[in-house]
């Protein structure tokens, strides 16, 4: 850090070194370069949960690049062309079949959508297993939390775009679900929609959306989320601060730099990454209905509900936690309560910074209720997630309740079993390497 | 690449190795998306021969069919126009057709497999637009008071004449182009492939 | 600690199994396998061009692929197109949807995705097609004169009720041929598979090159993932 306009390139008398002088002297290059790659110092200890952030970017790119493609042929139009069949969708199968390479370009789009929330929940899951969140982490923290809800809505809204019957009938629910706010709710969703029902009129926002508002908010915010990171430096598997112990150069001895080490690391994890990527593509691209799903392949029907609506499976513990909400409290009827509910459910995260008590950082040197609480926590986690891709019965519904519960009790009994919680002592230099 | 006792040779070799491994694959994964600005499966159906029945072109007419998008011209010329293209060899900038602005089989005097069928795509080759026909010989035309009937680019005043080779000094560069195409039978013309579909 | 994680990550890696056995209401026949099989597929596509293509559309499929199965251009101008004069057409029809509609209730659906659709947690889609089409009996309380176990009160009447002949439903709900047709059960069975293969097949086109290209996909990132993990190791030697 600090190299900001203080050295600047000087050329090694070759051609491509005189440019790169010239480059420099009217551009920070080279301290660009060094404050976030080749000075950036980060802990040397980092793990297997540390791929997630840099996969994170890598889908991103990918999402971006594919995207700009595919809306190269997409077309969206809910009117029916010659076959009755509406254009969005036929414009998808029309880049399935008739596109050189486009069932490809499709699939790791649709891909790539499902495995950039394994990406985000691990990466999340590392935050809360390290104490990423903790000071002078916060702002990371929160601009994480934008970002997470901004690829919750891209992924909303890119789910409408093939217009098949779950297309529709996902963004006709979801949509509803906005009726349930008192007063404005019903007029709100009309304006969402801008029609009396999903409609073209949706489908073209949406799509707009979809393609470049998100996209934009979304880079922006990674972009801000990563210079907050490079501000403050990267946690670590130990939860101490590297800075704290420097050497005489001023550099964290515990710290290595980015580049090359992790950058190699990094390209390691990317491979690995891209082979089961290609597995899904190429062997699996439905994922058993979880990426693509079956009925997505009839044309959205405005008429006839599919007999089973679940929504994809990285939105499916917030709709089990809004289907728990069976009791009217108060002034307020369940459905209000659910939606309530499901919106807390996504934003609470943001409060972890304050929420957490303990005097450590990483589950490490935590104490045991913290670490049963966070199991708990996971366990339910998941079991709404399973809960949320089956049709609701009363035995189900009552454990999704004893889930949600114990999900919004992992967070608000946070500031007390973190308190009392018996943690080791953290050591003075990080451990492994 | 040399090396000396700065560098770590073992790690630069295998730096390059991965490079080029790396590389190969970032090559791979471009293929399909530049791939994907080619003409689809529904452009290229669009896009394919069409046949033209010339047993109704009396001679001296021309008939314009579509293919890809653009005006394909048959022209049915008779004795006279045929005569008047030798004659006018030395005003022409590629007289004999030596650019290649059409297959092999239309290479000749008439550019044509049949001398009195002209097939050609009715596109200027200077900047792309259809030139108008000016079938009426001399003055009458409006062109020339030797004009021997041709046609006229109303664009840039490009003219061109019975067989589509372009007068000298025009704006447009080369003869207007003919398309492949293959007769199927005396009345008939696939315009668009060369052999008869399998 | 770690224990735990592994068994609650395993735990969501089965779920898919549970949701697939919660579908489970239906029991489907196994359709036999015709995905490298091109005689079959060829079989099917006649199949189909002459029995569905009448009512059913197939409109993202382009008769000029056709040639992956094995067809040259000229068999298929001369024996399965007739819906068009184009090679390069897809294969749609001439009904009107609103006369459709009229005729039989509901416009006969598209077909070129029926067997992607179809998949559930019972079976794929062929698995339910081939159930599907092999199900029909006769019952006098619908218009059509037909009814199916897998679809009921289906809009479409038998159509291969003259190969397969009639079933009807025996007392204890079971499929029993009252009248055999022009075809033996197990030849029947055969044609139905060769069809849903054709079905199945035209649903993703790309399926086999797909997975052909895929393995070679692996093979070359297996072998990016030796060189990248070298150097990896080469780099992380100096870190202690």
């Amino acid at each position: 850090m600090g190299a900001a306009n203080t050295d600047k390139y000087k050329s090694d008398g070759t051609a491509a070194g005189g440019l790169l002088e010239w480059v420099d002297a009217r551009f920070p290059l080279l301290s660009l370069w060094n404050d976030h790659l080749a000075k950036y110092y980060a802990p040397k200890n980092f793990n297997f949960w540390y791929y997630f952030g840099s996969l994170a970017m890598l889908v991103l790119g990918l999402q971006i690049i594919t995207g700009i493609f595919l809306t190269m042929h997409y077309k969206p139009d809910a009117s029916l062309n010659a076959s009755g069949i509406p254009a969005a969708f036929a414009s998808v199968e029309y880049i399935m079949r008739d596109v050189p390479w486009g069932w490809l370009i499709r699939y790791m789009h649709s891909t790539g959508a499902s495995l950039f929330f394994v990406i985000i929940y691990l990466h999340m899951f590392r935050g809360m297993l390290y104490g990423s969140y903790r000071k002078p982490r916060e702002l990371i923290w929160i601009f994480g939390m934008l970002i997470y809800l901004c690829l919750m809505a891209e992924a909303f809204l890119g789910y409408l775009l093939p217009w098949g019957q779950l297309s529709y009938w996902g963004a006709q629910v979801i949509v509803n679900m906005f009726t349930a706010i008192p007063v404005i709710g019903p007029d709100f969703a009309l304006m969402l929609r801008g029609d009396y029902v999903v409609s073209d009129a949706t489908l073209n926002r949406f799509f707009a959306l979809h393609v470049i508002a998100i996209p934009l908010a979304l880079i922006g915010l990674v972009a801000a989320h990563i210079m907050a990171l490079h501000e403050v430096g990267s946690n670590n598997p130990d939860g101490i601060e590297i800075k704290k112990k420097k050497g005489p150069d001023g550099i964290p001895l515990d710290g290595i730099p980015f580049h090359p080490y992790y950058s190699v690391k990094d390209l390691v994890g990317v491979v690995v990454f891209l082979m089961v990527f290609a597995v899904i593509i190429f062997f699996m691209p439905e994922a058993g209905g979880f990426f693509l799903e079956y009925n997505n392949f009839f044309p959205a029907d405005p008429l006839v509900t599919p007999p089973h609506i679940a929504p994809l499976w990285y939105f499916s513990p917030y709709y089990s936690i809004l289907r728990a909400n069976t009791v009217n409290f108060f002034w307020i009827d369940a459905k209000l309560w659910g939606v309530i509910f499901m919106g807390l459910g996504t934003v609470i995260f943001a409060f972890l910074p304050w929420l957490d008590r303990s005097p450590v950082k990483s589950i490490r040197y935590r104490g045991p209720l913290f670490k049963g609480a966070l199991v708990i926590f996971v366990a339910c986690f998941l079991i709404l997630g399973v809960l949320g891709t089956l049709p609701a019965t009363p035995g189900l519904t009552v454990i999704a309740q004893v889930c949600s519960i114990l999900y919004f009790a992992f967070f608000l009994l946070m500031p007390i079993y973190t308190s009392l919680d018996k943690c080791k002592a953290e050591p003075e230099r990080v451990t492994g390497k | 690449m040399s090396c000396d006792d700065k560098v770590d040779c073992g790690r630069r070799r295998l730096l390059v190795a991965t490079a080029t491994v790396g590389g190969v694959a970032g090559v791979a994964a471009a293929i399909p998306f530049v791939s994907t600005f080619a003409p689809s499966e529904r452009a290229k159906s669009a896009g394919a021969a069409v046949e033209a029945d010339i047993s109704k072109l009396a001679p001296g007419q021309m008939m314009t069919v579509e293919w890809r998008g653009k005006p394909v011209w048959i022209i049915h010329r008779s004795k006279e126009m045929l005569d008047s293209l030798v004659k006018l060899d030395d005003k022409m900038a590629d007289p004999k057709s030596a650019r290649l602005m059409q297959p092999g089989y239309a290479k000749n005097e008439f550019r044509s497999i049949k001398p009195e069928y002209m097939v050609a795509i009715g596109i200027c080759t200077h900047l792309g637009c259809s030139p108008t026909e000016k079938f009426k010989t001399g003055a009458e035309s409006g062109i020339a008071d030797d004009w021997q009937g041709g046609f006229f680019c109303p664009c840039h005043g490009s003219i061109f004449d019975l067989a589509g080779r372009v007068y000298k000094n025009m704006p447009a560069p080369d003869n207007l182009e003919v398309p492949p195409h293959v007769y199927l039978s005396d009345a008939k013309i696939l315009i668009g492939e060369d052999k008869k579909g399998a | 600690m770690k224990k735990l994680f592994l068994a609650l990550l395993s735990a969501t890696l089965l779920a898919p199994l549970l949701v697939h056995a919660a579908g489970a209401d239906l029991r489907l026949d196994k359709a036999p396998d015709r995905s490298r099989n091109y005689a079959a597929l060829q079989n099917g596509a006649k199949v189909f061009v002459n029995y569905c293509l009448n009512c059913h559309s197939a409109s993202y499929y382009r008769y000029n692929r056709l040639t992956d199965l094995g067809l040259t251009e000229g068999q298929i101008k001369d024996n399965l197109l007739f819906t068009s004069d184009k090679i390069g057409e897809p294969m749609t029809i001439a009904m009107r949807r609103a006369e459709a509609k009229e005729w039989f209730g509901v416009p006969p659906p598209d077909l070129t995705l029926i067997a992607r659709a179809r998949t559930s947690g019972s079976g794929s889609g062929a698995d339910w097609l081939y159930t599907y089409l092999r199900s029909y009996h006769r019952d006098d309380a619908r218009p059509s004169g037909w009814n199916n176990l897998v679809f009921p009160n289906v809009g479409m009447p038998h159509v291969l009720w003259e190969l397969q002949g009639e079933q009807v439903l025996s007392s204890d709900h079971k499929l029993v041929l009252a009248k055999p047709g022009a075809m033996q059960p197990a030849e029947f069975d055969s044609m139905v598979a060769d069809l849903v293969g054709f079905l199945n097949y035209i649903g993703e086109p790309m399926a086999n090159f797909r997975k052909e290209l895929g393995v070679f996909v692996l093979i070359f990132l297996f072998i990016l993932f030796i060189f990248s993990y070298a150097l990896k190791r080469e780099y992380w030697k100096d870190i202690h």
